[in-house]
């Protein structure tokens, strides 16, 4: 492996994101507890400025390090997507962990480390490092979900989500072991030249395969490997929710995708029978749990559960699709939807971060009672999240479902279609129950202390980010569509 | 004489699923990360062992960081769990029970 200079100016924006990392860590000691705004101006001006930097890495593939690290139009978008929803996450972490009385400036710095972790995954052409960027990811939420030190709860959280995510890892680690011994090679162009032609006969292949997929499945908590999410989204700080539930998700999707169709695209007929069986059980628990909770956090992971789902349908499709273009067509599909589930699923993340119960979250749907009558704005946005993530038009969330499913009936799998579109028929009831209790339901006049709103203008903010994308994608797609249309084409 | 790869491999499988019934069984929350360092540990007796096989150093130099990886884990891993004792008195993962599991 030779080592030229140049490839450093190759991985500038994931250098930038670690100085500053490191920098917000050094500062946050010496700082005064009235100055550590400036640890979150700090990271949103590099966050901006690594935006702008892969934004001009968008059009030229380039490979660094020997191979090991790829920057095409495919990662760049994913990397567009990640430092976005760092941005948001570090606007609304800064009103809602004054709210929560954490002064902690590390925080901003566990952001920082957790995106560079993704931005790896997302750029990674070896499953070295993959794995590493998987495990920088990782490490920095086990932190950031137990940050409230005060809080059992988010202690609990922190706990669970740190044994059920290291034991993913364990696993994902013996699947590239395998994979390696089968392959010779960790680099994922060598792998996909070695089994070209081979058939999941061989065990070691067979087994890799598997344990590949129980890894990925834990990541992008899909059914039967989401147990740890409605714990973690629950207990963590509803901020680190919000960058969980987006962020980690989509890096894990970059990733995933880049391994099964890139690396072990000779076997797609193999890994498309497995995640077609995940995708089936995603949709239908992810649907049916979420119509029986009472916490909205709670309620919001299964539904994130159940949109795993649905993107896992452009993976199946992608899989099952004989030429070319239905494989690019859901491949597209799943960006598509990452991006726009991104948009919805933190705006109603903030809504939910936003609303106090004294000084504690309010997060059971009954606090939202009457919500519409003492707050009219914030229940808008609310219902425009929550239309959105149901999936009517003329919503992001339409949008998303909609290359879903034609990709699928594109592939030849109109009844799967048809079964994601029962399940987002109800899924409608428990988000439209949210709406219903927002402007139908008048607040008990007995109960004492009714849930108080937080606002500043960060938070304006973040969810004029949130809706204008809900609302501006859901309108007129083209832009995005195009941006993950080019995206894809360097891919493989 | 040599000793046949699939040795090295029958062995870095029972390590392997040692840890994994370790995690699924075991209540003591220390007890489960030492399975899951059996699991990273079983890992590297594949990484070696097929390196050695394949002749090739690609194997030996991801050993080195799936060591410090699992370093940095039990560090991180560590600190949680003297905070949620701090917190709550025990380890034992049966009464982490405010959030359903």
């Amino acid at each position: 492996m030779t080592f030229s200079p140049g490839d450093l100016f190759l991985i500038l924006p994931e250098l930038l994101v670690i100085t500053a990392a490191c920098l917000v860590l050094v500062l946050d000691p010496v700082l005064s507890s009235s100055q550590k705004d400036g640890l979150a101006w700090l990271s949103l001006g590099t966050l901006a400025i690594c935006m702008g930097l892969i934004a001009s890495q968008m059009n030229h593939a380039a490979s660094a390090f020997g191979g090991i690290v790829i920057i095409d139009a495919y990662a760049c978008f994913w990397k567009l997507l990640l430092c976005f929803v760092a941005g948001l996450t570090v606007l609304l972490s800064h009103t809602y962990l004054r709210e929560e009385r954490l002064y902690f400036g590390e925080y901003y710095g566990f952001v920082l480390l957790s995106l560079s972790g993704m931005m790896v995954m997302v750029s990674a052409a070896d499953l070295l490092t993959i794995y590493l960027g998987t495990e920088l990811m990782s490490l920095s939420l086990y932190v950031m979900a137990g940050l409230k030190r005060s809080e059992p709860r988010s202690l609990e959280a922190s706990a669970k989500y740190f044994v059920l995510g290291a034991f993913s890892s364990g696993i994902l680690l013996y699947g590239i072991s395998l994979l390696y011994g089968a392959t010779g090679s960790t680099r994922l162009p060598a792998i996909a030249a070695a089994i070209a032609g081979r058939s999941l006969d061989d065990p070691l292949l067979l087994a890799a395969t598997v344990l590949l997929a129980v890894g990925f499945g834990f990541k992008l908590a899909v059914v039967p490997f989401h147990m740890w999410t409605p714990d973690v989204y629950q207990g963590a700080p509803t901020s680190v929710t919000a960058f969980m539930a987006v962020a980690s998700k989509a890096a894990s999707f970059g990733a995933f995708l880049r391994v099964f169709v890139e690396g072990l695209g000779s076997l797609k007929a193999n890994w498309s029978a497995i995640f077609l069986l995940l995708c089936i059980a995603t949709l239908v628990l992810g649907n049916i749990v979420a119509l029986v909770q009472t916490n909205i956090k709670r309620m919001l992971a299964y539904s994130s559960i159940a949109h795993a789902g649905y993107a896992l349908i452009g993976v199946v499709a992608a899989g099952v699709a004989g030429t070319q273009t239905g494989e690019t067509n859901g491949i597209t599909a799943v960006m598509l939807y990452l991006a726009l589930y991104a948009f919805m699923t933190f705006g109603a993340f903030t809504i939910v971060a936003m609303l106090r119960k004294g000084g504690l979250d309010g997060d059971e749907i009954e606090d939202f009672t009457g919500l519409a009558a003492r707050h009219p704005l914030a229940a808008l946005l609310m219902l425009v999240f929550m239309v959105s993530l149901a999936g009517i038009p003329p919503t992001a969330g339409f949008i998303g479902k909609f290359y879903v499913f034609m990709a699928a009936v594109e592939a030849g799998l109109t009844w799967l279609a048809v079964l994601a579109l029962v399940f987002a028929a109800i899924s409608a009831y428990y988000y439209l129950r949210i709406i219903m209790v927002m402007y139908m339901r008048e607040p008990d006049p007995l109960t004492a202390a009714s849930p108080r709103l937080i606002m500043s203008p960060a938070l304006s903010i973040v969810l004029a980010c949130a809706v204008a994308g809900v609302v501006f994608f859901g309108l007129y797609p083209g832009p995005l569509v195009n941006l993950a249309g080019h995206a894809v084409l360097t891919f493989k | 004489m040599t000793i046949p790869i699939s040795y090295y491999l029958i062995l870095s499988a029972i390590v392997f699923l040692t840890g994994v019934v370790g995690v699924l069984i075991r209540r003591n929350i220390i007890a489960i990360l030492l399975s899951i360092e059996l699991m990273l540990n079983a890992t590297n007796i594949n990484f070696v062992a097929f390196s050695e096989y394949l002749q090739d150093m690609g194997g030996q130099v991801f050993v080195f960081f799936a060591l410090t990886v699992a370093a940095a884990e039990v560090a991180v891993g560590l600190a949680i769990i003297i905070a949620l004792h701090r917190a709550k008195d025990s380890i034992n993962i049966e009464e982490f029970n405010l959030l359903k599991w």
